[in-house]
């Protein structure tokens, strides 16, 4: 599913008084929203869909893979999310018994 | 140190995505909180329906297959297999990833 498949899905299923023009740019605030709060290192938790986060990774030495040449990495830090329970479970749910894989 | 980070930081819930979604389009709250919660499912949705949901500008959700593996219980350091199973892994776009650290990496 890409972004606008998403609204197109949203528009249609457009709950009560929310205008399908509206869709779009409610689907916009609410990344937009998720993406500032980790920028100001707020953490996101959304009950049984997951946590987003910014973790902190250490320095550390690496290598250009294709000279072999090994340079400095420095810490830096990145977006991390976490599945909650119920999508967690969901999810798995999906592999055994529905699809028999 | 590696992992979260603590101190000082927020918690953001669905009580403030609520808020914002009110705040700037006035739609009237309970339906914000509607639109968010459908928005939400349709996501969750996807992602176990498609197994991958591309979102430019955000990132995008893929779940990936893990066979069985053998894992240990960290507390008895007893040996268990750890069953085959499906997990929903976020790979961060460019534009969040240079957001949150800056474009100074690489």
């Amino acid at each position: 599913m890409l972004r606008s498949e998403l609204v197109r899905a949203l528009r249609a299923s457009s709950p009560d008084d929310v205008k399908p023009a509206q869709v779009e740019a409610m689907v916009d605030i609410v990344f937009e929203s998720i993406c500032a709060a980790l920028e100001r290192g707020d953490r996101v938790e959304l009950r049984g869909f997951g946590a987003f986060s910014v973790r902190e990774r250490d320095a550390r030495q690496g290598r250009n893979p294709r000279t072999g040449v090994s340079v400095d990495v420095g810490a830096k830090r990145v977006p991390f999310f976490k599945a909650g329970k119920e999508l967690r479970h969901k999810v798995n749910l999906g592999a055994g018994a529905a699809r028999g894989d | 140190m590696e992992g979260d980070i603590a101190m000082t930081s927020r918690t953001i819930t669905r009580q403030d995505l609520v808020d914002e979604l009110h705040a700037r389009t006035k739609v009237p709250k309970p339906q914000c909180q509607a639109f968010l919660t459908a928005m939400l499912n349709e996501l969750e949705r996807a992602i176990i329906a498609e197994d991958t949901v591309k979102l430019s500008g955000f990132g995008n959700f893929v779940v990936r297959s893990k066979k069985e593996r053998v894992g240990r219980n960290p507390k008895t350091g007893k040996e268990v297999p750890i069953t085959p199973r499906r997990v929903v892994t976020f790979r961060p776009s460019q534009i969040l990833r240079e957001r949150i650290n800056g474009p100074r990496a690489r």
